[in-house]
């Protein structure tokens, strides 16, 4: 196997798992958005470097064109609950100081009610998720705050996992170099004949369980 | 912000040998308080208005004079400095972004004539970091409030061994900590202590309405949904969630101390126990 089949191979697999992952937090918005009979629900990642909410899955009202749309992280409702780490449910927003009306303007629609809560995992706010303008015929009750929770915790599951294949895929992008000799490794021991390839594996292995002891002496 | 005052006589003296009882000490450790055949809601609190009891609002600050929260007698600000030391200033801002003056309106909402100071932990654009929430904490502890009011908590782990002696240290002093319960299940700090009275929301009504959680951690769950609250700018927004509800626990706790202030912690929660809208002495 070559460096760049290697690489392409991980890739591959890194790639998927972006795909995938964004499919299920599509899924989970427009769940939400069904359960509450709202008018949408969106999901921001919170990107810690630039200190941004950045819109991860949208459902309904301007769904094509806000995922990647950025604003700052301490901006609106969404700000507040990344903050806090404390779900909000609003119903009248023109009436609340945290609503960011400019915000909201920019997406191209203004919601009059949502429902926001955060995304934790570990000791981590990933981002937020949001349903706008649930339908009027649910009042809020503690109960809905507890469902609303528990999509929160699948989306956060599913932003996590986002998050690692973005990761996995930049370090394999970076380090081009160190992949580059274990590839040409990999690519060794697949030339090898049978022979010649049990001892070479033996080695190998020796060498993964001293890199993989807790303890030495 | 006004200087450490003395508690009311609670203790019997100085003398009272702290770690065993000899003998002869037996006698001299009158607890002070007289219990009554039965504890009622009415020998609790009826007739009580909070006065004199110093609340602590330990928040994002509290808007003076807003009509719903009146006089504050004093107001801190915690600040982290460039070079990350954490200062203790007058509050000239008030609240920067409503959730302290909410806080503060319920409490006065409940008990009129208690006596509300701020300590603003949060900043602007909801931003608050944990070592300043902690160092709230200990300046607030350190002033010997009767009541704090806590409508907040956090979610890292490195703090809650500090949290933990802070919250441990309040109830020696006897200064009630009133802690919120985070609105999803997830663990943090320091409502999960049992040194604290934790707070969890119901959907009635009634202020006074507060129930006991043979459950816990949450112990106690008191009103938290659809509350009119006060706002920054003077207005009322309508709003749900354990930090409100943590206001009208620390407003019932209030009131009880102005009425019986020689409570501990310890016996206040008791009192909070037999008094519970779901327990016998509620009526």
């Amino acid at each position: 196997m070559t460096n760049e089949n290697l690489q392409a191979a991980v890739s591959a697999g890194v790639m998927s798992a972006e795909s995938e992952h964004r499919a299920l937090l599509q899924s989970i918005v427009e769940v939400a958005r069904a359960i509450f009979s709202a008018k949408a629900a969106s999901i921001y990642l919170h990107d810690e470097e630039a200190d941004e909410l950045v819109f991860e899955a949208v459902a309904g009202e301007g769904s094509e064109r806000l995922v990647g749309m950025r604003f700052p992280s301490s901006t609106g409702i969404g700000g507040w609950v990344l903050v806090t780490r404390q779900p909000l449910i609003i119903d009248d927003l023109e009436q609340d100081p945290r609503h960011s009306r400019e915000t909201a303007e920019s997406t191209g629609y203004v919601p009059k009610a949502m429902m926001s809560v955060p995304l934790l995992h570990d000791e981590r706010a990933l981002g937020v998720l949001n349903v706008l303008d649930r339908s009027k015929e649910i009042e809020f009750s503690l109960g809905q705050m507890e469902l609303l929770g528990l999509f929160a915790n699948q989306a956060a599951i599913a932003l996590d996992l986002l998050q690692r294949a973005r990761h996995a895929r930049a370090i394999l992008t970076q380090s081009g170099g160190d992949a580059g000799v274990i590839a040409r490794i990999a690519s060794a021991v697949e030339d090898l004949d049978e022979e010649q390839r049990e001892p070479v594996l033996r080695l190998l292995t020796a060498l993964d369980d001293v890199l993989r002891a807790d303890v030495s002496f | 912000m006004a200087q450490p005052e003395e508690k009311p006589e609670r203790y019997t003296g100085e003398t009272l040998p702290a770690w065993s009882l000899p003998a002869a000490a037996s006698a001299e450790i009158g607890i002070g308080v007289e219990w009554p055949e039965r504890v009622t809601r009415d020998w609790a609190l009826g007739g009580s208005t909070g006065a004199g009891i110093r609340v602590c609002i330990l928040d994002s600050g509290v808007q003076p004079d807003h009509p719903l929260v009146g006089a504050l007698e004093g107001a801190v600000a915690l600040r982290k400095t460039e070079d990350g030391e954490i200062v203790v200033e007058d509050d000239t801002e008030g609240d920067l972004c409503g959730h302290g003056t909410a806080c503060a309106g319920i409490v006065r909402s409940l008990a009129p004539d208690c006596r509300l100071f701020s300590v603003r932990v949060l900043g602007a654009g909801f931003k608050g970091s944990g070592s300043v929430l902690l160092e709230g904490l200990r300046w607030a502890i350190g002033q010997g409030f009767d009541v704090i009011n806590m409508s907040l908590s956090t979610t890292k782990k490195q703090f809650s061994g500090l949290l933990h002696e802070l919250a441990d240290s309040a109830y020696f002093r006897r200064t009630v900590l009133v802690a919120s319960a985070h609105n999803m299940p997830v663990e943090s700090y320091p409502w999960r202590f049992s040194s604290v009275i934790s707070v969890g929301s119901h959907e009635e009504a009634d202020p006074l309405t507060f129930f006991y959680n043979p459950a816990p951690p949450v112990e106690f769950f008191a009103r938290g949904v659809n509350v009119e609250v006060a706002w920054i700018g003077g207005a009322r927004i309508r709003s749900s969630g354990n930090s409100f509800a943590t206001p009208h626990m620390s407003g019932i706790c209030t009131l009880i101390l102005a009425k019986h202030p020689e409570l501990t912690p310890f016996q206040l929660k008791s009192v909070l126990y037999l008094t519970a809208s779901n327990v016998g002495g509620a009526k």
